[in-house]
């Protein structure tokens, strides 16, 4: 028998029980759409990660003032006055491996423009801060040296403020107040989306730091030049833990902690972040990815057990083409290739519903759709191979039959 | 039959066919000779338990012999592989059944296509001899019916021509007659007939005289063994449906 003609017999074969066929494909259907949806999901989340990463700026070493002790009273992290301008300048200039140290406050704000006013964060920032981040102004221009010095009453809007405050006008040039402060806007930022925390990094104003400092937000720590952050870049093809250790000693040297004694500072690597975030999202791909094996295996059994049964069931029909003339080979191709084609078919299905649910995911998470055809390949190569290994058994009992037992079956 | 010079289609030596079923031993045949010519129309009978259908099964090649010989044109099945013995059903041998054992999903065409699936001719040629074969059963308007939308005569019709359809040297029928009713066991007895005076063997296994009338020779099994092997004058079985349908 010719292999198109037996895949044509053991397509009516598995037509002739629709409902046992599909039932027995579902262990695959389930196993390879686990794959699909699974390999897709991951690789949309990584991109986002890797893109919320990239918003952020990346290579970033974030300093906060660390738990320190004052007078028996503990304060929390980051409430610290311990960072400083000089911090972030030594940093700058004693590290090589820094290309940017960017002090930073900010504070909750009521920005006002003429009738319209919104709560938002004002950050107060100095020139290091865009390179930082990676941030450039989208219309307008960025502050100038002399500005972020001297205090300049200029800022710089995020496009979520942009859009409350002005909606469709040009705010370059024009004068909001933060609070009871007047500013001229000197610019828009460009778009940066969500964090990788959920916030909507656009709903902010930048001012200058000293400005910021002194009238808008953290006045408190405007004597000591103390700053809420200070945000470090390092430099491409830097090894960032190494700098790391770099900048914590001298952020020690620089505080005067001694040896023994905790540091008043904590640095935050966002290529940390980044793989634990990794390591969740391959964890995740594990734990799928063992379901969809199981799934697999329990599909071939399935397959095997319905084949079994088929080939009970079938025991005179394999008889009588044994008697006009099937050789043994051709009723094992027989069984093997229909055990194929279910589990092939099974592997389609569960193709289309993978991707499927990677569409929905897509949509759902705003994520760019990302199906790696060769996982969709091997996917479909992976279930032939379930139905082959598991049709074996029973193709290899079909083909043993006695023609004379076979016949005389009921 | 040494007198004879035309060769035997097949030629049986001493043959015996020995089942070992637990401890018992079970003598289905127990030294059969004799020789079957080209052309010819025999019954076999016997009750059951006699070895007739063990017989039918050796010279069908389903089953092989304990020991003796079986010669078919010449050739010692013994000593076939179950694939060569597998090609040798499917080139000279045509069987038709008691319960006619035919494929309930595909139609006639594709029942009688079945074998020559299996002799691997292409689609083309398939379906026309498969076409010519129903035609020469008298089936050439029911080709595309299911087996189930045919009625017990028609099915044996098309069992009977997946059963020429690749020429076989002989066609073997173990109680081709045993589920239909009189009238169309006559007819099919007429069908048997007129394909044997085109020169096809036909081999008829039954426990019925009346079937057995219609063979030119009768050959009688008992305890495995033939008891009696007698030529007689056919009784005509076109003739036979005539007067039912008159008294009917």
């Amino acid at each position: 028998m010719s292999f198109l003609d037996a895949i044509l017999s053991s397509l009516s074969a598995i037509r002739a029980h629709a409902l046992r066929s599909v039932l027995t494909m579902l262990g695959i259907v389930i196993g390879v759409a686990a794959v699909i949806a699974m390999v897709a999901v991951g690789n949309g989340a990584r991109e986002r990660v890797n893109a919320q990463i990239q918003s952020l700026g990346a290579n970033l070493i974030i300093v906060i003032p660390g738990n320190i002790t004052q007078g028996g009273a503990r304060l929390g992290t980051g409430n610290a006055s311990t960072l400083t301008d000089a911090d972030a300048q030594a940093l700058k200039t004693e590290i090589p491996a820094v290309q940017a140290a960017a002090p930073l406050v900010r504070g909750g704000v009521q920005v006002v423009s003429g009738g319209q006013n919104w709560a938002t964060s004002a950050i107060g920032v100095d020139l290091d801060y865009f390179v930082a981040r990676d941030w450039v102004v989208e219309r307008g221009r960025e502050f100038s040296e002399e500005e972020t010095r001297r205090g300049g009453q200029v800022a710089l809007i995020g496009q979520t403020v942009q859009r409350e405050l002005f909606g469709g006008n040009d705010p370059v040039g024009a004068q909001i107040r933060v609070r009871n402060v007047p500013f001229e806007v000197i610019g828009v930022m460009s778009p940066k989306g969500q964090s990788m925390f959920g916030q909507d990094q656009d709903d902010v104003i930048l001012l200058p730091l000293q400005t910021a400092r002194q009238r808008v937000v953290g006045t408190n720590r405007a004597k000591n030049r103390s700053v809420n952050q200070i945000m470090v870049k390092i430099r491409e093809g830097e090894d960032l833990s190494a700098a790391e250790e770099e900048m914590r000693r001298l952020l020690r040297q620089r505080h005067r902690i001694q040896d023994g004694r905790d540091d008043d500072f904590s640095l935050r690597n966002m290529a940390e972040i980044q793989a634990t975030r990794e390591e969740s999202a391959r964890t995740m791909a594990m734990l799928l990815l063992s379901v969809a094996a199981v799934s697999l295996v329990v599909g071939g059994i399935g397959i095997m057990n319905i084949m079994l049964v088929s080939v009970t069931e079938r025991t005179k029909e394999i008889g009588l083409r044994m008697a006009v003339g099937a050789r043994p080979l051709d009723v094992m191709g027989q069984f093997l290739i229909e055990a194929t084609t279910i589990a092939l078919i099974g592997g389609l299905i569960g193709i289309g519903i993978g991707i499927g649910i990677a569409i929905i995911t897509a949509m759902k998470a705003g994520w760019p759709l990302l199906v790696d055809p060769l996982v969709v390949v091997t996917a479909f190569v992976f279930s032939g191979l379930v139905g082959i290994v598991s049709g074996f058994y029973p193709a290899f009992r079909a083909a043993r039959l006695d023609p004379v037992e076979a016949l005389r079956a009921a | 039959m040494g007198a004879d010079i035309s060769p035997a289609l097949i030629a049986v030596e001493n043959l015996e066919r020995i089942y070992q079923m637990g401890e018992e031993r079970v003598v289905a045949l127990a030294g059969v000779t004799t020789e079957i010519r080209q052309g010819s129309f025999v019954a076999v009978m016997g009750p059951s338990g006699s070895g007739k259908s063990t017989f039918m099964n050796v010279l069908g090649c389903l089953d092989q012999p304990s020991a003796g010989s079986y010669r078919l044109k010449g050739v010692e099945v013994g000593r076939l592989s179950p694939t060569e013995l597998a090609r040798t059903r499917n080139r000279e041998i045509g069987f038709v059944f008691q319960q006619f054992n035919l494929l309930q999903r595909v139609d006639a065409l594709g029942n009688v296509e079945l074998p020559m699936l299996y002799a691997g001719l292409p689609k083309r040629e398939r379906r026309a001899r498969a076409e010519a074969a129903l035609a020469r059963v008298g089936l050439a308007d029911r080709m595309r019916h299911l087996p189930l939308q045919l009625s017990g005569g028609q099915q044996q019709r098309v069992a009977i021509a997946r059963a020429l359809v690749n020429r076989p040297a002989c066609l073997l029928a173990d109680e081709p007659t045993g589920a239909l009713d009189s009238r169309t066991s006559l007819d099919i007895m007429a069908l048997f007939q007129a394909l044997n005076r085109d020169g096809v063997t036909v081999i008829v296994v039954t426990h019925e005289p009346d079937v057995a009338a219609f063979a030119s020779r009768v050959i009688r099994f008992r305890d495995g063994k033939i008891v009696s092997d007698a030529e007689q004058a056919p009784r005509d079985a076109a003739a036979a449906l005539a007067e039912w349908s008159e008294a009917a």
